[in-house]
């Protein structure tokens, strides 16, 4: 090797010089030379990149706009990479004060971050819906300590905030309308979802549990103190992704999710459902992963209120066809009354700590779908559902 | 005069600690020495290797040449059940090119980069070289780039392309084993195949070569090592066997268990049996538009209605795959997945 070696720090400032025209190369380098610690703060103004940013193999690192719709980052034109900013295999890594707009997938993805906070960020698409948009807005997957509070998320084809595969979550005081879903916890463990407004979506807030993950099993979360309304977009989402099977008129939906506490939220004007709570084995969905639950369990709806316009649904569905056969309004809460024998004691009744418990509810009505047999005696009594589970425990969260 | 010794002093230990603190690299990549004589030809230095795999990675059609350089008087040892666990001081070297006429490799070509494995003390690292315009030398680059490339393709067909350069995040996005920078090819069963090496009068087998220089130890008779077939040679190995080892080597990277796309579900490494993590009527988890509009990863028999197909055929930046280093049609691999496809049951 010749001995001519420079330092690559300052070959790198030297280059950095260089490219000052150049923004992409720029926040890139940036990101790629940030010391352990370090804040990275990117300038007002309107930035175009054509390729993914990516930051990796960080701790305590602070990304920090100047502010939502001051600082905005567009990916519209994309040429590589399928998200905007994409952070991997980092610890306490906070990103705020900025907008992402227009990427071709999706806009922030976060993978394998110890400790990700996302504070007054927009990830929006502009124009109208579209199938088209990327599929996720705020994309924290296999991450511990998420924290997204005072965000909004806009136009996402699959679901605007979207927590996946993750532990220990807080989503709070964050806006999340024309997505197919406003916000979405998925496969995910202790999460609370609080003081947000989901509307203008196809479905409002969903908790699902899917097979064939590699993070198995959610559970303990609660949704409370929510505004959901007006979830009645049609459904935009790509055929083949789940989100695709949602109705409009969606308030919340829980699929095959376990230990779940909804309650002091308002529930209001979406015209299918404003709550409903399903098996795997609703979807009709082929299961071949033998470690998988399809069956929600310990599902507890409280104190919530619940308004919809009077009318069908919205999802002009043959479910919800015979749905009107059984009274002249769509309840409010539908169960579709598929269940695990394994949680039902020797005289068929639910186990108690299993239970679906659907109580105090204001303008509360609900149906047993009887999906298992084949919708023969769909009920409307609320009777077996009163019941009530000890409250879930808040997250203990370790986040900046 | 006594200041400015002090000053000089001072300013040689600020550099030596700064130095001794920082890695330092070359910023030449000619400052290696690993090739000599005109460099676009590309002559290996005495201790610096070729090599190649049976079937290698699709980069939009760029032409690679593999070297390496282990450390002097160092070996690596067999191991059939992955990559090579090459000893600290190895230099994996690849230099991606395009002919200017793919019917006519004389006509000569442009080399674009040049990017380096190097295995240190802390774990492999990553760097990419970027040719410089006169082919004389590359420069080291952090950030990546975008070169505009025109070539004639093996049709005759004059074809355009906006070359992409990684950065070196995008290194690992694939170079990753559970967050850990590894590397993907060589493999003993991607290395069992002949090579013409220079000076020799026919190829050998590079497993032999390496054990008869002294890089390979306790290597078995060449008849107990696996072997990938080679994608599009039908004598090299059987339908299923040759769309295996393709999806092996274009998508196992990320897609196995400890990868970056470990959070869909699908893991299309060469060992997996589950159907379903293979992707057969697999639903989709996070794929987003990236379905196409279908309903599973692979239908049996049905090439159209799979995921998998209209990935790999999408050249649109949010659905296309590998999301990195193909922005054009591999029609080639195509036909062998469809008819992979096609053909199961």
């Amino acid at each position: 090797m010749k001995p001519a070696l420079l330092l690559l720090t300052t070959w790198l400032f030297a280059s950095t010089l260089y490219a000052q025209s150049d923004v992409q190369k720029r926040y890139q380098t940036k990101l790629i030379l940030a010391d352990d610690g370090s804040t990275i703060e990117l300038d007002a103004g309107r930035f175009t990149f054509t390729s993914s940013l990516s930051l990796q193999d960080k701790k305590r690192i602070v990304i920090r706009g100047k502010g939502i719709d001051k600082t905005v980052l567009s990916f519209k034109g994309q040429t590589d990479g399928a998200e905007g900013l994409r952070v991997s295999n980092g610890e306490n890594i906070v990103i705020e004060n900025l907008t992402v707009q227009d990427t071709q997938g999706d806009g922030i993805k976060t993978m394998n971050v110890k400790g990700i906070t996302f504070r007054n960020v927009k990830v929006e698409w502009t124009g109208p819906p579209k199938s088209t948009n990327g599929g996720y807005g705020l994309y924290p997957v296999q991450c511990d300590n998420v924290v997204i509070e005072g965000c909004t998320a806009i136009g996402a084809s699959d679901a605007g905030i979207y927590v996946g595969q993750s532990r220990g979550i807080i989503v709070k005081n964050s806006k999340a309308y024309h997505n197919v879903a406003g916000i979405e916890i998925e496969n995910s463990r202790d999460a609370d979802v609080f003081d947000n407004e989901a509307y203008e979506n196809t479905g409002g807030i969903l908790v699902f549990d899917l097979p064939d993950l590699v993070q198995k099993k959610s559970g303990n979360v609660r949704v409370f103190n929510n505004y959901v309304h007006d979830n009645n977009l049609p459904n935009f989402a790509p055929e083949g992704n789940i989100v695709a099977t949602v109705s409009a008129g969606t308030g919340l939906l829980i699929l095959a999710a376990n230990a779940v506490e909804v309650f002091n939220n308002r529930f209001i004007r979406n015209q299918s459902t404003g709550t409903g709570i399903i098996s795997y084995l609703f979807t009709q969905r082929p299961i071949t992963d033998k470690a998988y639950y399809p069956f929600p369990t310990a599902v507890s709806i409280h104190d919530n209120i619940y308004e919809r316009n009077p009318g069908p649904a919205i999802a002009r569905s043959e479910l919800f066809a015979l749905i009107l056969k059984t009274g002249s309004e769509i309840p409010h809460i539908l169960y579709d009354g598929i269940v695990d024998p394994a949680t039902l004691d020797s005289n068929g009744k639910p186990l108690p700590e299993r239970r679906i418990c659907i109580r105090n509810n204001k303008n509360q009505s609900l149906i047993n779908l009887d999906a298992g047999q084949g919708f023969k005696s769909m009920a409307r009594d609320a009777a077996p559902f009163d019941c009530q589970l000890p409250p879930l425990k808040a997250p203990a969260l370790n986040a900046r | 005069m006594r200041t400015y010794l002090i000053a000089a002093c001072l300013l040689a230990l600020w550099l030596t600690l700064v130095s001794w603190q920082t890695a330092t690299v070359p910023e030449k990549l000619s400052d290696y020495g690993f090739f000599t004589g005109d460099p676009v030809r590309q002559q290996p230095a005495a201790g610096v290797v070729p090599y190649t795999l049976n079937t290698p990675l699709f980069s939009d059609y760029a032409e690679k040449l593999r070297f390496i350089k282990l450390p002097p008087g160092q070996s690596v040892a067999y191991n059939d059940t992955a990559v090579l666990h090459f000893p600290v001081g190895t230099t994996l070297i690849k230099t991606f090119y395009y002919p200017h006429d793919f019917r006519h490799p004389a006509k000569g070509r442009r080399l674009l980069e040049t990017r380096l494995l190097v295995h240190q003390p802390d774990g492999w690292k990553a760097l990419v070289y970027v040719w410089n315009p006169e082919q004389t030398d590359a420069l080291l680059e952090v950030a990546g780039d975008t070169k505009t490339v025109q070539y004639v393709d093996a049709r005759g067909t004059a074809r355009q392309l906006a070359y992409g350069i990684p950065n070196l995040n995008q290194c690992k996005g694939c170079h990753n084993r559970q967050e850990v920078l590894t590397p993907i090819g060589p493999s003993v069963r991607q290395l069992n195949g002949d090579l013409a090496y220079a000076g020799a009068e026919k190829k050998e087998n590079q497993l032999r070569h390496w054990q008869r220089t002294g890089m390979l130890t306790d290597l078995p008779p060449l008849a107990d090592c696996p072997k990938t077939p080679v994608w599009d040679q039908p004598e090299t190995g059987s339908l299923n066997d040759r769309a295996r080892a393709w999806l092996d080597i274009n998508c196992a990277h990320c897609h196995n268990p400890r990868g970056p796309a470990m959070t869909s579900g699908l893991n299309l490494s060469i060992g997996e049996t589950n159907s379903t993590a293979l992707g057969i009527l697999k639903t989709p988890v996070a794929a987003g538009r990236g379905s196409g509009g279908h309903a599973f990863d692979i239908v049996p028999g049905k090439p159209e209605a799979s995921i998998l197909i209209y990935r790999l055929y999408s050249t649109d930046p949010g659905d296309r795959m590998p999301e990195l280093g193909r922005k054009t049609v591999h029609t080639e691999s195509l036909e062998l997945l469809r008819a992979w496809i096609k053909a199961m049951e």
